[in-house]
């Protein structure tokens, strides 16, 4: 499958191969797609690979989406205050969480921690063949093993963005209220949240992190099909698929930011 | 040995004019013979010499250049092929998925394609590794065998597919004696009992006298000489008679000096 046109295009130049890659990546990605109405067949693996998301990643999450909700009311905060706007703090931290912060830290973060153990997996099924054995089988590595971890990365990754967003602004509630130099009220901080954070600014949020998560779910195993040689391969197709859904994610989100601003979507 | 009478079930593999480079490199050169129904065919040839990217093509894991594989008349890449005939493959390393157990391994074929019932899958795993002498290692992972244990999986697991074709890969590397020739029995008493038709790549001269109907000796991608187990001890090509024949030079000489 991938390997074949992996080796056919083996001396094709160097700033061609990444056409090349995005190629078969959007031929994986509609492979995964047509291979959909099975999923239900498959649902023990995306369970499995759900769990292996909300366990890895939930407290990782938390944390690190408390500290940044934090730091955005103590940085936004004190410069708020001297032009006598710290009420507008619970609005500009929770939309900021909503459709960027939440969706893009959650998914680099999720690149690193859950692309590149998908990509090393099937990546060391390559090298040791057993993804050959399940072709001997006749059993389609897309359904057996694609289909289950992107199905899973898209329902996860959203999933734990609502948690993201959540504790950001908690992390932001907290910082206000006790950070003597903002000193704003809990009821102050989430009255102006409510008051600015639209049910569509949430969605927006959710729609990116779906996004995203297509790309780290077809890119990372894209990644791990195409490996060759040894433990070596298996190293570099780890650092490929983190270093390009990152590089993706960044690229994807300032266009999905640029189409919902221009279409005035959902609002 | 001679091929089993019964052999409805098994099936004919010609390859044809068989081509593949790697870059530059030339690693199949034109390669054609035919493998009867039911027979063992064993490809024998020093390290390098291009067998398991032949038997690779056989079954349909790489595609060739040029030339054709085909399975009774039929193209193997057909997608036809794939769904008519039941073929297995026995790889070098075992190649079992390391995140399964033994069972699951072994059942791997039967869960995925809904061919039985649960309790149905458990009867012949446990009947399968029965017959390669693991009985009761469903539960054990992987990682917890020994190199020959992990081929003996391998066969069970082709074995659960009932396969009309079976192919090994170097069955007996990396085996100590004793289990090589239980795996040589094993792949000699399966066509007895399957009537399937089975190729054999290796460089295990025991192995190939051992089981095989037919031998093929192929060095440099090129197929030297195609003949039964006695025609190829009696071929007077030097290449063929240095590699059955090979052996560590005595150093007593050395030693006396």
């Amino acid at each position: 499958m991938l390997r074949g046109v992996r080796q056919r295009g083996g001396g094709v130049g160097s700033s061609l191969v990444m056409f090349q890659n995005i190629g078969e990546m959007l031929i994986l990605f509609v492979q995964a797609l047509k291979s959909l109405p099975l999923a239900w067949r498959h649902r023990r693996k995306v369970f499995d690979q759900l769990f292996e998301i909300g366990n890895a990643s939930l407290l990782m999450a938390c944390i690190l989406s408390l500290f940044i909700g934090g730091v955005l009311a103590l940085q936004a905060g004190s410069v708020l205050v001297e032009r006598g706007l710290s009420s507008v703090i619970g609005g500009m931290v929770g939309v900021s969480m909503c459709k960027e912060l939440g969706p893009v830290m959650m998914s680099i973060l999720i690149a690193g921690r859950l692309g590149s153990a998908m990509a090393a997996e099937i990546g060391s099924m390559r090298v040791y063949q057993e993804i050959d054995a399940l072709t001997t089988m006749n059993i389609n590595p897309v359904h057996y093993l694609v289909l289950p971890r992107v199905l899973a990365m898209a329902i996860g990754l959203p999933l734990l963005v609502i948690f993201s967003i959540m504790t950001g602004w908690f992390g932001g509630a907290a910082v206000a209220t006790f950070n003597a130099k903002i000193n704003l009220s809990m009821d102050g901080y989430f009255n102006n949240l409510r008051e600015i954070v639209e049910v569509g600014d949430v969605v927006h949020g959710l729609i990116k992190s779906f996004v995203f998560a297509l790309i780290i779910g077809v890119v990372s195993c894209h990644q791990g099909l195409v490996t060759i040689g040894g433990p070596r391969g298996i190293g570099r197709s780890v650092t490929k698929a983190v270093v390009n859904s990152i590089i993706l994610i960044l690229i994807m989100d300032y266009i999905l930011t640029r189409v919902m601003m221009f279409s005035d979507f959902l609002s | 040995m001679s091929a089993t009478a019964n052999n409805a079930e098994s099936v004919r593999v010609e390859v044809r004019n068989l081509r593949k480079s790697f870059g530059k490199q030339s690693v199949i050169k034109g390669v054609s013979f035919e493998v009867k129904r039911g027979e063992i065919f064993v490809i024998m040839g020093p390290s390098g010499s291009g067998k398991t990217v032949l038997l690779k093509h056989i079954i349909g894991l790489e595609k060739p250049d040029e030339g054709e594989i085909l399975i009774e008349g039929e193209p193997i890449h057909s997608a036809r092929v794939r769904d008519r005939y039941r073929m297995a493959m026995v790889f070098q390393s075992g190649a079992l998925l390391n995140s399964l157990s033994v069972g699951e391994n072994v059942g791997l074929y039967l869960i995925e394609h809904r061919l039985k019932s649960p309790e149905e899958i458990k009867k012949i795993v446990a009947e399968k590794l029965d017959l390669v002498g693991l009985q009761g290692l469903e539960e054990r992972m992987p990682s917890a065998l020994s190199g020959g244990m992990k081929k003996r999986v391998a066969i069970a697991r082709a074995l659960v597919v009932e396969p009309q074709l079976i192919l090994y890969d170097e069955p007996t590397s990396e085996l100590d004696p004793l289990i090589a020739v239980t795996i040589a029995e094993e792949i000699a008493s399966l066509r007895d009992r399957t009537h399937a038709t089975s190729i054999v790549v290796s460089h295990d001269r025991d192995l190939a006298f051992g089981v095989a109907d037919r031998i093929a000796i192929i060095h440099k991608g090129e197929i030297l000489f195609i003949g039964t187990p006695e025609e190829v001890k009696q071929h007077n090509d030097p290449m063929i008679q240095k590699f059955i024949h090979a052996a560590m030079q005595s150093n007593k000489k050395s030693r006396a000096l």
